[in-house]
Formats: structure tokens, sequence, C-alpha cells
């Protein structure tokens, strides 16, 4: 047994080693050394939590019932992760946010029914402040469960990505909203069992109805957003029980996926409360799309080859329909070919591309895409402009100009990449259909802009043939 | 006056909240996947909270008395190998153009 002095320092070591997890990945090369750190952070929280509990005999009477679980969920844990294609990366998060979140309800149920084991009261007699404490943990633990849940099912693809709405949705949730706040007060003051329970279903509800009406695209703002709040349930949690450890990364974790919301947001040029509203990006966009009969030119896998060969640089821009048909493998060995014919080749990546901050990025460096080659939309913006070729493929509202110049688009404002300053455009789309944003895009009908309606693996498999 | 322990909780919330802030903005666009999952992982430090709670439980208490914090265990431990071990795998991709 160790002392609850030592324990606590040895916690604050655990909550160093983490912000050394974060702070790893500020580049490639140390971020590896970061997750080792965070592995190291996490085996001594443990270790320090099982020697803190008692003595030895102590600790043997449960032993099972700790080991049991630890290792059968860490070969499901391990399994998982060794299995999943890094397509469903953003399903995942989501999957393991929701894992957090229950944990946390967990956790708060047992502190509540068996308050002495960590020393905040006695049943029905548990202090004022870890009421409080132990309230806001289970009700952003059951919201972080329910709808990272949602989100998994959205992303998965099990439920339809398009928002469900209906009449009088916002003033449900603000009523639910209302009562969870009213049970809280009433919790911290009556301690009774109905409430606590209350509190967990309704919050349960109110996570699902949040993550209903957000469209699919909004994802990357959902996706951060349920990461920050697994971080603030653990740090009430944390707070309950009384432990640094958990205060501090629920912190962190909290700020960080705060911090990526305001990134995605911005990315989109939508604030956080217009997303969360919702209702935005649904199936209307095919009403919209055919409003435009100017012509296009469309073009073959041969024409692509022409212009990408007699060119000194190609931008590839791609977007989630990359992803969707997984092509960034063939994408890579297009530029292969690219570059053994003397044309540079870089990647421009917007900050919402895909279904999750980074999605690109990953998916890029799965199929060996050298990360120095890939660029973040600031730093390769005004390489556009003396660009030969613009690859844009899977992606379309981040490359519209209407942003720039239309202010009565609904994506006006939004951060774009400035693909028009090329000499030359060419789409990989399946049709004409408009994007999320449900905005035509004037590019296609440009003179220097050739269409190439495929799926995007066929037609990049079909460009590195016709390149040898 | 003694000051309560719980202010001195509170300051090393909002001065962390103030470390993951400035941590988190240095963080490489590109790294932001891995950023999550890891996030993910270490959150589910939550699993000191079920560890205590199965370690003290009374030997007189059933196994549906432990249900709820060996499930915790379980669910958080998921977590932490699926999160630290896909968060490696990731990094592992991440390479530099080998110069020629």
């Amino acid at each position: 047994m160790i002392s609850a002095n030592l324990t606590a320092i040895l916690y604050l070591v655990t909550g160093i080693l983490f912000i050394m997890a974060l702070r790893g990945l500020s580049s490639p090369e140390s971020s590896r050394r970061g997750n080792f750190f965070g592995i190291l952070g996490m085996t001594l929280a443990i270790i320090v939590t099982l020697l803190s509990i008692g003595t030895v005999s102590q600790i043997k009477l449960n032993i099972y019932y700790i080991v049991v679980p630890l290792i059968i969920g860490g070969l499901i844990g391990g399994f998982i992760a060794y299995r999943i294609a890094m397509t469903a990366m953003p399903q995942l998060v989501a999957g393991f946010h929701s894992l957090v979140g229950l944990s946390a309800v967990l956790v708060g149920i047992v502190a509540f029914y068996n308050p002495a084991s960590f020393g905040i009261g006695q049943i029905g007699n548990i202090k004022f402040l870890s009421l409080i404490e132990m309230s806001l943990g289970v009700a952003i633990g059951a919201i972080t469960f329910s709808g990272s849940c949602i989100a998994f099912l959205k992303l998965q693809g099990i439920m339809s990505g398009s928002p469900i709405t209906f009449k009088g949705q916002h003033y449900l949730n603000l009523v639910i909203g209302t009562v969870i706040v009213f049970l809280i007060v009433n919790f911290t003051k009556l301690q009774s069992v109905n409430l606590f329970w209350g509190i967990i279903i309704l919050s349960t509800l109110i996570g699902f109805l949040i993550i209903i009406p957000i469209g699919g695209a909004d994802m990357p703002v959902v996706v951060s957003m349920l990461n920050s709040y697994s971080g603030w349930a653990a740090a009430g949690i944390g707070f309950t029980l009384e432990n640094i450890a958990l205060i501090i990364t629920g912190a962190l974790v909290g700020s960080s996926g705060a911090i990526l919301s305001y990134i995605m947001c911005k990315g989109m040029n939508r604030s956080l409360f217009n997303v969360i509203l919702g209702g935005f990006g649904g199936d209307t966009s095919s009403a919209v799309a055919n409003k435009n009969t100017k012509p296009v030119k469309q073009g073959g896998a041969d024409d692509a080859v022409f212009l990408m060969k007699n060119a000194s640089s190609v931008i590839i821009v791609p977007g989630y329909g990359m992803a969707v048909a997984q092509a960034q493998h063939a994408l890579r060995e297009m530029a292969d070919k690219l570059k053994k014919l003397g044309v540079k080749v870089s990647y421009a990546i917007h900050p919402v591309a895909g279904r999750m901050p980074g999605h690109m990025n990953v998916l890029l460096a799965e199929a060996n895409v050298p990360y120095d080659e890939v660029f973040e939309l600031e730093n390769i913006n005004n390489d556009f402009s003396n660009t030969d070729v613009a690859f844009v493929i899977g992606a379309n509202d981040v490359t519209n100009p209407a942003a720039k110049t239309d202010p009565k688009s609904a994506i006006y404002g939004m951060p774009i990449l400035d693909v028009e300053k090329a000499k030359s455009v060419l789409f990989v789309k399946r049709g004409m259909a408009s994007g999320y944003a449900g905005v035509d895009n004037e590019l296609f009908y440009r003179d220097n802009t050739l269409m190439l309606f495929s799926d995007a693996k066929k037609m990049v498999e079909e460009i590195v043939k016709n390149l040898d | 006056m003694e000051i309560d322990p719980v202010i001195f909780r509170l300051a090393i919330f909002i001065l962390s909240i103030f470390v993951g802030y400035y941590v988190v903005w240095s963080v490489t666009p590109a790294l932001h996947t891995p950023l999550m999952s890891v996030t993910n992982a270490i959150s589910s430090v939550i699993i000191v909270g079920a560890l205590v709670a199965v370690g003290l439980s009374p030997v007189s208490q059933n196994f549906i008395g432990k249900f709820p914090g060996m499930l915790a265990i379980l669910l958080a431990s998921i977590n932490i190998f699926g999160g630290f071990l896909v968060t490696h795998r990731m990094l592992q991709m991440y390479k530099k153009n080998k110069k020629k």
C-alpha cells in the first residue's frame, strides 16, 4: 500500500506523461515516442491505483474481478485496432468515444451506490460538491455515449447520413435540457436514486436528439465535439473521485476536442451553434444541381494523361470521394509514375476534407505518400497559380470559387483551395451532382476544366495504365 | 482559514486546460486523426475509478454488485489497448520522402 500523497504525486507524473504524448504529435518524427509516453502514463496510472487500494491480501480478494475484464477488454481492443481499415477510422473513433462515455456513467453509478470506497461519504449522505461533480460527470458521459453511438451508426452507414429533423425539435431539446438541470439541482439536495437515474436516462436521450439532425459532412465537427465531451465527462468523474490523473487528462482531452471542433468549424466558416442546430446538408442538393445547363467538357483517362504528362507540376486535391472509393493507393501509383516523368507532385488538404480531422492525411500516409509532399491549405494555396494541373479527386465544395465571390451562396466565406488558378483543372467525379452544400460549382463549366466522370478508383487506375 | 482542497483540484483542472490548449495548437494538422485516437486512449484513464470501485468492493458484495465496475474496466481497457495500438499503427505509416 502506498500513501495518498505518493499516489497523488505519481498521478501527477501520469498527467505529465500524457501532456508529453500530445506534445509528441507536433511532428511525425516525435509522434511515435509521444505515443510511447502515453502508454507509459497509462501503465503507471493503473499500477499506482492498484497499489493505492490496499494491502496485497486485500487486492487478492478481488483480483480476478479486475484482471479478467482487463484481459478480455485488452484482447477485444487489440483485435479491433489491428484489423480496422484506415478508411473506417472516423467510425472507430466515434465508437471508442461512446465507450469512454459509458465507462464514465458506470463509474459514476458505482460511486453513487458505494461512496465509501472513494471516501466521499455514505449512501444517502454524500458530500454536496461530490454530488454536483457526479451528476455532471454522468450527464456528460451519457450524452457522449448516446451521441457517439449515433455518430458511429451514421459514419458506418447503418443509419442514413442525411439529417433527421422534425417540427419542434429544438424546443424539445430545450425542454429536456432544462429538465436535466432541474433534476441535477434537486439531486444535489435530495440524493434520490430516482433523480439520479432520471439524469442518466434524459441525458442519454438528449445525446441521441442532438446528433440525429446533423448531416454526414458535418461529422468532422461532431466527432471532435464528442471527443471534447468525453474529456469533460472524465474530468467530472475525476472531481467526484478526487483523482488528479483523471482531472488533468479530462482537461487535456476536453480542450483538445474543443480546439479541433473550432478548427473544423472555421474550415467551413460556420459557427458551432449553427452546426449543432443542424439540418444542413440533406439530399436536397440534386434538385438544385441541374439548374445549370451550360455545357461541360468531358474527358477520359487518355486526356488526363496527356495533360499531366506535359505538365511540370501537378497538385492533387483529395476529398471524401477518394476515401469512399479507396482510391488512395492507385493515386500514389499515379503520382509515382508522374514523378518518374519529372513532374512535381504535391497534395493539398482542405481542413474539413473527409469525415474527421486529418482523415485525408492518414489515408495518404497509408498509401505510403511521404508526408512532406502533403500540404495544408494555407501552405499550398499560393502555389496553384504556378501549377499546370490541379487534379481534384472526390472533392467539390472546398474548391468552389463561389465561396469567395457570391455572398448569397451557402458556402460564402468558407476558405477554399484556389484550384481555379491552376492552368487546367481535372475533376474526377461520379456525376454532375453538386456537393454536400447543394451549391453548383461554376468551375465545372470553365474552358480549362475537364470533367472525368467515373468512380475515383477506376479512373485513377486507368490513368496509371495509360501513363506507361 | 484553510483552503478547501477542491480549490486545488480546480486549479489543477484550469491549468491543465491551458496546457492542453497550447499543446494541442502545436499539433500538426496532418496528425489530427492520431491526436483524436490518442486522446481517446488517454481519457480511458477513467479505468482508475473502476479499479478502485472493484478493488475495494466489500467481499460480501455479490457479482451483480461488482458488475458495473467490472464492465467499466472492460470497456475502458478496450479503449486503452485499442486506442494506443491504432495510434501506433497510424503513426508507423507517416514516412518522410526518401531523398534521392
